[in-house]
């Protein structure tokens, strides 16, 4: 009948039903990929995140905004600069100092004119182009896409961003690319009209703007990791997994004490319940 | 609640620890309800880029002798006022009057800067924003309920109780002003 | 049902207060003495649970619209701000989010409850249909709900789903037009929205008020059917169902847990954290899961017509069904022939689901190809097809036609008698429900 069976199997149902979200896009498959932050006992690994965070500086942040990051996130509980000494991070001197050594646009209050001043932990990562068209202008018309929530923003998250960074190879013979482009077989994309190969044979893959952003040794790192693609690859997308959700980590630590909570809390209820129905037959 | 189930738990059962048992649950609830309560109160809290907004730097060198600025900070108005000699000769004398609010006026700005007062610049009656060089004794005067400050910002006459509150700031240099 | 009322005020104050309005004695009444089936199984807590989710998603929903800004430039980033920014702002809208299926999940099992005991029947047709007015402003609510974080997935959900109404002669387009409050869907657009997204809480917390009242009219239906015939057959409703429900409300909490802490986007997707952009849409526009079934109907049509009416059809198929069914027995515990029609349209209501979150010329299984490459077998849209006609046929054939040709098992004389029975039917079994 309507058993328990069936409720389970609803649940069940209810968690399969989730599965089109993670469905891969018509991409390649994926590279294997994970982060220290995985799954729910994932643990934040700040030196990766700080590597990430040089990478994007350097590379990344040259045609990609984070409009919705500010220099004080860094060193926010959970962020890559967090300093128990300094509760506020506002306050944080490695955080300040970063922020310092911007130039962030201002209006002068006497002259109205635009003047630049040093940033502050309270300013936003500026955007590297004054607005979408500037931007689109500077990329062959592609508008590089802000960065803040992108590892959320695409199927495949982290890994696929990954895949994408290290995944650029040889121009398969029969595909030719458009001036300004190129081929990354993790890049959705229908490539059949360039394809003058087999029919049934159209590589997987799109087109994108973007050149191959990372090469080995384009950053070095201060801690002595060796610079591989790989390496740059993987701590920019911690950084950028971290960026996408700051507050991660407080979710997954409060979600431990509630389902504790909660299921300590069903015991009880049930202990009681059962002394209720004691002798009821039902 | 114990008495509605104790009519129906069959004989013989301690009843200690049913009740212990129906206690637990219940306190467990009400610690679930209470847990929960407090995230959505504390979400009215000042938000994390709200915080970030506290400190303001500020060029001294745009106000004149006698004449003051008004500023935004935290969206509060906050006086910075450039006082003459008189004025201070006239707030000193004033140390040991009658106030309501005792204060020293040397304790009312930073010490070898007489001429700077930095003031928050809302009311401490009901927080209107009193008005510049107003008042019997020509601070300031609050057009709401009629609450008169003298040039250190003092509560000299009126319904407000305290004088105006001191901002949290420093000197970077002889032009430029820190507060927050 | 309940008679006359047992309350009896014990102090001065509550006499006074009860000679004044005697709020407490209906609270006594209605929850507390209440004469409860005391059969009632775990499918019977979704009401309460159900319950609790409108009051989690009226009170999270007030606190974000303290953050929250309606407007095309900032309705994204205030988002963004409250999972940033505000004090448990990620808290809050994982659990707002994730309440709305966590509520249409429950709001489902509630219902094929409902279809499986045959609590539409009479004499609870009204309460049946007060259930599908709170259904369909659930919907509303909850397609509203997604389009103010004003993601891609939100901005081409609201296109598609405004351009329905298109669809109707005549007056669709001037209804379209009303709807967006321009020439496609925009700022005013979204600030409507998140006006009638605030105001649909509170009309079906009042459909719901209705709801329980009609309920305590006609008294619960329960697993077997048999309305209470003595005080045998009933427990009053606390203590005996408040520990029940709350022991599953705690469960139904367990696994709302795991989707806001763990997994607080699963049920989302990606698009939707790309902030709106009316010139380009996403290569796959899908419904929230909990709309799937009914987008595959929709597309199951390939007239725009025809699937907007036979989407609104199948909602509109449940508000008649207590006349649909001619059968005298309620329960399909006692009516086994109309039990496996009964799995068969569950199944097919999750097959539905299916199609609808997959592309239409899909291949579901394919034996072969023709000549020219295309590939023989079965598509999604041929599935979704079957699919729809077996959910209407399950209304509109199997409901009035089986009642009058099954026979059903012997229906005992009481709720107590059908509880013997039950349990020598499964005896040996741990007996918890």
């Amino acid at each position: 009948m309507l058993g328990k069976g069936f409720a389970v199997s609803a649940v069940v149902a209810l968690l399969v039903s989730t599965a089109p979200a993670f469905a891969a896009s018509s991409g390649g498959e994926l590279k294997p990929f994970s982060l220290s932050t995985d799954g729910p006992f994932g643990r934040f690994d700040a030196a990766q995140v700080q590597r990430g965070y040089k990478v994007y500086r350097e590379v990344c942040s040259a045609c990609h905004s984070m409009n919705l990051l500010s220099f004080r996130n860094l060193g926010q509980p959970d962020g890559p600069f967090f300093d128990a000494k300094y509760k506020n991070p506002n306050d944080n001197a490695f955080v300040k100092a970063i922020a310092k050594d911007y130039n962030i646009n201002d209006i002068d209050t006497e002259t109205g004119d635009v003047v630049q001043r040093p940033g502050t932990p309270a300013d936003r990562f500026p955007n590297p182009y004054p607005n979408e068209y500037a931007a689109r202008a500077g990329n062959g018309g592609a508008l590089p896409p802000d960065l803040s929530v992108i590892t959320k923003a695409r199927e495949g998250g982290p890994a696929y961003i990954y895949s994408l960074l290290t995944g650029y190879h040889d121009v398969p013979r029969g595909l030719e690319v458009p001036a300004g482009k190129y081929y990354n077989p993790y890049m959705p994309g229908d490539l059949s009209s360039f394809w003058s190969g087999d029919k049934d044979k159209v590589p997987a893959g799109g087109f994108i703007a973007m050149a191959p952003p990372l090469v080995a040794d384009k950053v070095s790192f201060d801690d002595g990791t060796k610079s591989t693609l790989e390496q740059q690859a993987s701590d920019v997308v911690a950084f950028l997994d971290w960026a996408a959700e700051p507050k991660a980590g407080e979710r997954k630590r409060t979600g431990f004490a509630v389902l504790i909570y909660l299921a300590l809390f069903a015991g009880l209820l049930y202990a009681s319940y059962r002394r209720v129905w004691k002798g009821v037959k039902h | 609640m114990a008495d509605t189930v104790g009519e129906i738990t069959p004989a013989g059962e301690d009843p200690s620890r049913r009740d212990f048992i129906h206690v637990a649950t219940m306190a467990a609830a009400v610690g679930a309800v209470g847990s929960v309560v407090w995230p959505l109160v504390n979400q009215m809290n000042p938000s994390g880029d709200m915080l970030a907004m506290a400190s303001l730097e500020f060029d001294l060198s745009k106000v004149a002798d006698g004449s003051e600025v008004t500023i935004k900070w935290r969206g509060k108005p906050v006086f910075v006022r450039k006082r003459t000699p008189a004025e201070i000769a006239q707030a000193k004398a004033d140390d040991n009057a009658d106030l309501k609010d005792p204060a020293k006026d040397a304790d009312r700005h930073k010490p070898g800067k007489a001429e700077w007062l930095i003031l928050i610049g809302s009311c401490t009656h009901l927080g209107c924003v009193p008005t510049f060089g107003g008042g019997d004794w020509g601070g300031w005067f609050c057009p709401c309920h009629g609450s008169h400050y003298d040039t250190a910002g003092r509560i000299r006459k009126g319904p407000a109780p305290t004088n105006l509150a001191l901002p949290e700031y420093a000197f970077l240099s002889d032009t430029k002003v820190k507060i927050g | 049902m309940s008679g006359h009322s047992t309350y009896e005020p014990k102090t001065g104050f509550t006499r006074w207060l009860d000679s004044r309005l005697p709020i407490i004695r209906l609270g006594y009444d209605s929850f507390v003495d209440y004469p409860t089936p005391k059969n009632l199984n775990y499918w019977y807590t979704f009401g309460g649970i159900l319950s609790l989710c409108l009051m989690t998603q009226i009170i999270t929903g007030i606190i974000l619209a303290m953050h929250y800004v309606p407007h095309v430039d900032h309705a994204f980033n205030s988002v963004e701000h409250i999972m940033r920014d505000v004090n448990h702002g990620w808290l809050i809208r994982y659990v707002h989010a994730n309440g709305a299926s966590m509520f249409l999940f429950a709001v489902y099992m509630h219902m094929f409850r409902g279809l499986y005991y045959g609590s539409y029947k009479a004499p609870r047709e009204v309460l049946w249909i007060l259930g599908c007015v709170i259904y369909l402003l659930m919907m509303a609510t909850a397609f509203m709900g997604y389009v103010l974080p004003w993601g891609q997935m939100s901005f081409h959900g609201a296109v598609v789903i405004t351009n329905l109404l298109g669809a109707f002669p005549v007056v669709g387009e001037s209804i379209t037009t009303w709807l967006w409050g321009g020439f496609a869907v925009d700022n005013p657009t979204l600030n409507r929205f998140f006006s009638l997204h605030f105001l649909m809480p509170f009309m079906i917390a009042g459909v719901v008020i209705l709801h329980v009242w009609a309920l305590h009219v006609t008294g619960q239906n329960n697993p077997s059917g048999i309305d209470p015939k003595s005080k045998e057959d009933t427990v009053p409703f606390t203590p005996y169902a408040t520990v029940k429900d709350g022991f599953a409300m705690v469960l139904f909490l367990i696994l709302f847990s795991v989707f806001v802490f763990f997994q607080p986007n699963a049920l989302g997707h990606a698009d939707n954290y790309i902030p709106a952009n009316p010139l380009v849409t996403p290569a796959h526009i899908v419904p929230e899961w909990y709309f799937l079934p009914f987008y595959a109907i929709l597309r199951a049509v390939p007239d725009k017509l025809g699937g907007a009416l036979l989407m609104f059809g199948a909602i509109g198929v449940l508000f008649v069904l207590p006349w649909l069914d001619t059968s005298k027995v309620k329960s399909l515990r006692y009516r086994p022939t109309a039990r496996v029609f009964f799995f068969l349209f569950v199944l097919t209501c999750l097959i539905l689901g299916w199609c609808g979150g997959e592309l239409p010329d899909k291949m579901v299984f394919q034996v072969g190809a023709t000549a020219a490459g295309d590939p023989i077998g079965l598509n999604f849209v041929w599935l979704s097809r079957i699919a729809s006609a077996y959910y209407f046929a399950y209304f509109l054939i199997v409901m009035p036609v089986l009642g009058l040709v099954e026979t059903p098992d012997a229906v005992p004389d009481s709720i107590t008698a059908s509880i013997l029975d039950h349990s020598a039917e499964k005896k040996g079994l741990a007996h918890a429900g």
